[in-house]
């Protein structure tokens, strides 16, 4: 036996007693297939990548991440039709809750996977930084970000969240040898180490006021405590902590400052990752936490939600417009997407829930496609991101020009696309009879934010100084504007990429009704 | 004083009685010892050759790989420790669920072996 035994008799005779029993959980690992799916693949990619060796065409670890990212969607479609049959349920002796809402960030998140994983081929191509890794990297970022999307346990959901941040921390620097990328590394990680620490402050005080971290204990617990009229200072204290944290993910303002370097320095695909996949994930984690969890303290967290909706919106419309370089003006508009979704979340009924759902989803494709369409003009090294880049795009790529130009204009919520839709649901969701402030603000701010996108738009149709619109090939200019030297190459699967966000863009606002009745279906954890 | 800061008490004074020791005979050292200080008593010990000034020198940034598989395998370690204590209590669920983590780990050594990280170049 080992000394340490010997030297405590009496509790180690005691322990070894006690520990006879062990209740073990319920896991039903076919309620959280999308998760497994999406961890099992990346160490199978991972794996085969170390064991295969040498030199592999970068298209066989695409079609394999893409795989893995359409098997976890299809595993939601099959727990969505579960979920109709026995209704919603939880997993793993409720660490985790199997809704409408969970299926609906897994088509998110996954979808947002398998489009990255696609402008990712041609990124790692043309950039020489090929290999499985980017893709196994995203695969397992997701996985996270699903894992807070089913969190029933605030610890779960911190797990999840640290899944999903560390990966993209990685992923952000993932270009050696620029050294933006590895500043954007930087940045990113130190700043979002110090978010989850306190998120996770936020989750000690509110375990000290509730007694537990699940989030349907915490939120009888707390209704209780709200009727007998209990002190509620701790819970309050952990609940601002968590707000903070989680707005932090994503990009809230006043925690909204590593937006804009990080976005700025990363790699394109991955920037637009981490617009589509991670503010989805940090939104299903704030809307469980706050719309489920805290759903008592509501008097209390709508006014800070106020507050912070306002700022987002008009500090990401306002700075945006100063902006000289695209992915830090796309930045700044993520940050003003963000004030959007908050929006849904301040209204906190089923409308608001489920028109901050269909927001995150349709505003995870139209960035997808705006950042492929960033990383083909940004050519190689990926420096080329300035406004002045883009000017006469569309002598050059007019495909790419019309297709950015569909994107921008959604992002702006111009009618019959999706980002038209997507705005009217939150901002009809918060305005009431008596409460419509901030519905005014939003749609002001629309109208500021058109600004940029509209400009953006107007550079890429404008010529190059010393070019004549009707003859692009004149003299002086022939270099630079003749097809082949442009230095602008579209990847096929880059191209199915866009072509895939625009698709769903523009189909999805003529053909609205499917996706705004999911959106509506999907929203029953509430009554779960 | 409660029992709980009794029991502490015997810490107290060992650390009092350490810092006694210790200070008392470097104290006592200074006040019995002769001063003649010399400029040649005041070079820095090299084994009895010549001081060779600069002694910075750079640490290379390669061994940072030592550093990251040792910090893995070590936190692995730290999960393993109160596995093992409790191992009869979880029977063949503990068995396998720390298996399958041990397997993930070994996963990820099969993958810094073939990417020929653990090569002493």
């Amino acid at each position: 036996m080992s000394p340490a035994i010997g030297l405590f008799p009496a509790s180690g005779a005691g322990g070894l007693a006690q520990a006879a029993t062990l209740e073990l959980p319920q896991v039903e690992y076919s309620r959280f297939l999308p998760i497994l799916i999406l961890i099992g693949g990346a160490m199978a990619i991972l794996v085969l990548a170390a064991l295969v060796g040498g030199r592999v065409a970068e298209a066989w670890w695409t079609t394999l991440s893409v795989g893995v990212a359409a098997a976890a969607g299809i595993a939601g479609v099959w727990l969505w039709h579960d979920i109709q049959r026995h209704g919603p349920g939880t997993a793993i002796s409720d660490a985790l809750r199997i809704d409408g809402f969970s299926v609906w960030f897994t088509l998110v998140i996954c979808s947002a996977v398998a489009l990255f994983s696609l402008m990712a081929d041609g990124y790692v191509q043309r950039e020489r930084l090929g290999g499985p890794e980017i893709h196994v990297l995203a695969l397992l970022s997701a996985s996270g970000g699903l894992l807070m999307a089913y969190a029933n346990d605030l610890l779960v959901l911190f797990l999840g969240l640290e899944i999903l941040s560390i990966a993209l921390y990685v992923l952000a620097g993932f270009h050696r040898r620029r050294a933006e990328s590895g500043e954007a590394a930087m940045k990113y990680f130190v700043l979002g180490a110090f978010s989850s620490a306190i998120f996770l402050y936020g989750v000690a005080l509110v375990y000290g006021a509730t007694g537990t971290t699940r989030l349907d204990q915490a939120n009888r617990t707390l209704t209780a405590m709200v009727t007998g009229n209990a002190d509620r200072k701790l819970a309050l204290a952990g609940m601002a902590l968590m707000i903070v944290g989680l707005g932090f993910k994503v990009a809230a303002v006043p925690f909204h400052t590593w937006t804009p370097d990080v976005y700025q320095g990363s790699p394109s695909p991955v920037t637009g990752f981490m617009a589509a996949a991670a503010k989805a994930a940090g939104f299903a984690g704030l809307l469980r936490v706050l719309a489920f969890g805290l759903q008592p303290l509501r008097d209390d967290w709508r006014p800070a939600i106020w507050a912070l909706a306002v700022l987002t919106l008009v500090v990401g419309s306002v700075l945006a417009i100063v902006q000289t370089d695209v992915k830090r003006m796309l930045a700044y508009s993520s940050i003003n997407h963000a004030g959007y979704v908050l929006l849904g979340v301040y209204a906190n009924n089923e409308d608001g829930v489920a028109g901050a759902q269909y927001y995150l989803l349709t505003y995870a494709f139209i960035v997808l496609g705006s950042f492929a369409v960033v990383s083909v003009v940004a050519r190689r090294g990926d420096e080329a991101t300035r406004i002045d880049d883009y000017r006469g795009l569309y002598l050059r790529k007019p495909l790419l020009a019309v297709a950015f130009t569909i994107l921008l204009a959604a992002q702006a919520g111009v009618p019959l696309t999706t980002g038209f839709l997507a705005k009217f649901s939150v901002i009809r969701a918060a305005t009431t009879e008596d409460d419509y402030s901030l519905g005014i603000i939003a749609m002001l701010v629309t109208a500021v934010a058109a600004f940029f996108y509209l400009r953006l738009i107007f550079v890429m149709y404008t010529a190059p100084e010393g070019v004549d619109e009707d003859h692009p090939e004149g003299e002086g200019s022939v270099a630079v504007l003749t097809r082949e030297r442009t230095g602008m190459r579209v990847m096929p699967a880059t191209a199915a990429t866009i072509a895939v966000s625009v698709a769903m863009t523009v189909g999805a606002g003529l053909w609205a009704g499917p996706l705004l009745d999911f959106a509506e279906r999907s929203r029953i954890f509430f009554s779960g | 004083m409660s029992a709980f800061l009794r029991d502490y008490l015997l810490v107290v004074l060992f650390a009092g009685a350490a810092i006694a020791f210790a200070g008392g005979s470097l104290t006592l050292g200074r006040l019995i010892r002769p001063s003649r200080p010399t400029a040649q008593k005041y070079l820095v010990y090299e084994s009895g050759v010549d001081p060779v000034p600069g002694a910075w020198s750079q640490s290379q940034i390669r061994y940072y790989l030592f550093a990251l598989l040792f910090v893995m395998f070590d936190v692995e370690a730290v999960f393993i420790f109160p596995w093992a204590v409790n191992l009869e209590a979880m029977a063949v669920f503990g068995l396998v669920e720390m298996l399958i983590f041990i397997f993930i780990l070994a996963l990820g050594l099969v993958y810094a072996w073939r990417k020929q990280v653990l090569r002493w170049v």
